[in-house]
């Protein structure tokens, strides 16, 4: 029989070895599953496809990185909110809130040009995220309605809201009718910091604020109280923290990073504001989160991991006529067992007979 | 506006709350038990695809059903497994479930998405179903529309009217308590994870089978999170499930007519209806309550249970 001892103190050694424990056992099982359904195809050739090739070219490098950018910045604010109790489960929303705000200051200075106009779009993003996030932290402190209900929901009325806007007033006018704005100005567009590829700034800013949130945690008074709301929350309602503050700080952070990140998406590899800009980065920055055990630093790592399979995942799609979906059996699994891993951390696993 | 169009109304209502009804109910066992399963909409796609791949090839609705049920069980038990016996935080196992139910699902079904099977058709009941305005209004729906209804009243009488429920809401309610007088937590939580994955898994099946007889990977559309809300709404009596999913049948059939009367409105705002009125109800519900906390939340939702003796 199998028994679970609490452990004195978390196992070191676990905390480094239950992440690699948990992508071997994801391998693994995604490879049977890919086994078992894929029948004509070349499943050890699907996997190059998906996880090595990404890494051998400098194009499929530069589209990794212009994917993990936005899943840094979003993962970032998420782990902050997490490690608090504050569950924002529709950072989705956000992205997408922010995206129409930063693009609408864009496409409203479409004649213009200006190196302000970067930083003021990218101001609006953020406070169209942190608006966003912000209603969820109104009801929730004000009438105590469950954060992660609200901000799904808002994450489905903001999907509706840039489809109404596209066919509305941030239509391109001389565009055939498509749901698209125009394409955005030059000084509207996001400086590329490789050249020849689609990698702009945003890799940078995430870094950067992936150390302040860093520094923040370390040394803010903040840091300390969230930590303390999360895992001990009466300790922290003694020592004078107030929950709805941390309730207010977690969701506007998170929600501002999610605005910076679609907006970034939208001045950035898309150059204008499409249906298409939901990619999904706000639900897989959820994973990513979990991945770095909800540290800045940790998120670096996780988001490059996450991005790879997304890189991936899309290069399968066109060589093998498969879904984008693989991508996320993909993402799922490895929460799972990572989830599931981390048990090493506070138990022991013993084995021993039944007497 | 004719009666018939108002029997029509009334029908696409109780036909648009079904799926609302089977999820929540499922779920208000789950939470009872003292379980936070937010994986129910990934829970209710795996349905969906399942029920409409079986009926596709067998088209045998019976077999359908059963596949969809077992499908959102076997989901289920995955995080069943995770968080009862390896102890997982349950708000990040139920993520992932959504997440992985909804890429397992589209990967799977991706060769679906062309085709169309025979809807499950409704009941005929001789008499019954001929008496006019009772007839179309009571008598003749699809079979899991009255399995639905009568899932509301067997949750409710197990919970409250027989021991096993006792003995369930005391282990939702404090867990250790009830390891102490010698009730197994871990046996009663996963069997309520089970329960919990069928019904969604039902409930996800009455899309594809009963409400178009089409598959799509984003079919489910937030209902599953609707359903979760709609649990909160109930304050946790399965009675008022019904009412809740009703008032958002109504907002969805309504929202759907509106569009086919050419009102003034782009029809994004008003899909935007059933997911604003999630939210509007939950705040209403608060502010009736005022600032006393709900009783009736089981008071070890979400929490961990682990016992070393």
């Amino acid at each position: 029989m199998i028994r679970l001892i609490p452990r004195v103190e978390n196992s070191t050694a676990m905390i480094l070895l239950s992440p690699l424990l948990a992508l071997t056992l994801t391998a693994i099982s995604a490879y049977l599953i890919f086994v078992s359904i894929l029948v004509d195809i070349e499943v050890s050739s699907v996997f190059y496809t998906l996880f090595v090739e990404p890494l051998t070219d400098s194009y499929y490098l530069s589209e990794l990185l212009v994917k993990a950018a936005p899943l840094m910045i979003i993962a970032l604010g998420l782990s902050i909110g997490f490690r608090a109790g504050v569950w924002n489960i529709g950072a989705e929303g956000q992205y997408v809130i922010g995206g129409i705000a930063g693009s609408a200051v864009g496409l409203y200075f479409y004649d213009v040009e200006g190196f302000w106009i970067i930083p003021l779009m990218a101001l609006a993003g953020i406070l169209g995220g942190m608006f966003y996030a912000g209603i969820a932290a109104f009801l929730k402190t004000r009438y105590q309605v469950n954060e992660i209900l609200v901000t799904l929901m808002l994450t489905y009325v903001a999907v509706l809201f840039l489809s109404a806007m596209l066919q509305g007033p941030l239509r391109n006018p001389s565009g055939f009718n498509f749901p698209e704005s125009r394409l955005f100005h030059d000084s509207a567009l996001l400086p590329i910091i490789w050249e020849g590829t689609r990698l702009h700034i945003g890799l940078v800013v995430a870094i950067i604020l992936s150390l302040i949130a860093w520094f923040g945690i370390k040394k803010h008074i903040f840091g300390m109280q969230i930590k303390i709301s999360g895992s001990a929350p009466r300790a922290a309602k003694f020592a004078g923290f107030n929950d709805n503050k941390t309730v207010w700080y977690s969701l506007l952070i998170s929600g501002g990073l999610a605005g910076l990140a679609g907006l970034f998406e939208a001045a950035g590899p898309a150059g204008q504001l499409t249906p298409g800009l939901p990619q999904f980065y706000g639900f897989t920055a959820i994973i990513v989160a979990f991945l770095a055990r909800l540290h800045p630093i940790g998120v670096l790592f996780s988001s490059l991991l996450i991005a790879l399979s997304y890189v991936g995942g899309e290069n399968v799609q066109i060589d093998y006529d498969l879904p984008k979906s693989i991508t996320q059996i993909f993402q799922g699994m490895l929460l799972f067992y990572f989830l599931a891993c981390d048990i090493l951390i506070k138990y022991k696993v013993v084995l021993f007979k039944t007497i | 506006m004719n009666e018939g169009l108002l029997i029509d109304i009334i029908i696409g209502i109780s036909i648009a709350s079904v799926p609302l009804i089977f999820a929540a109910i499922g779920e208000l066992l789950v939470e009872r038990s003292g379980v936070l399963n937010l994986g129910v909409e990934g829970m209710m796609i795996v349905g969906a695809l399942l029920g409409f791949v079986v009926q596709f090839h067998t088209g045998n609705p019976f077999l359908a059903v059963l596949a969809a049920l077992l499908g959102g069980m076997a989901i289920a038990s995955i995080f069943a497994f995770l968080t009862q016996f390896l102890l997982t935080n349950q708000v990040a196992t139920g993520l992932a479930l959504t997440l992985f139910g909804l890429g397992f699902s589209a990967f799977v079904g991706r060769g679906y998405t062309e085709e169309t099977i025979q809807l499950i058709t409704s009941v005929h009941i001789p008499i019954l179903s001929d008496i006019p305005y009772v007839g179309p209004l009571l008598f003749s729906y699809n079979p899991l529309v009255y399995l639905a209804f009568f899932m509301v009243y067997l949750v409710w009488w197990f919970l409250f009217k027989t021991k096993q429920g006792l003995v369930l809401r005391a282990i939702g309610d404090n867990h250790d308590a009830a390891h102490a007088i010698g009730h197994k937590v871990i046996r009663y939580r996963v069997m309520a994870i089970l329960f919990g994955g069928a019904m969604a898994g039902i409930g996800g099946a009455f899309l594809s089978l009963v409400q178009v007889p089409i598959w799509g990977e984003d079919m489910t559309a937030g209902r599953g999170w609707i359903a979760l809300g709609l649990v909160v709404f109930s304050s946790w009596q399965p009675f008022r499930i019904i009412f809740g999913a009703i008032l958002f049948g109504g907002i969805t059939i309504l929202q759907l007519h509106a569009q086919g009367f050419d009102i003034r409105i782009s029809a994004q705002y008003l899909s935007m209806l059933p997911y604003l009125a999630t939210i509007i109800i939950l705040v209403s519900l608060r502010m009736r309550l005022k600032n006393k906390t709900n009783r009736t939340v089981p008071n070890c939702l979400g929490r961990i249970f682990h016992s070393t003796t």
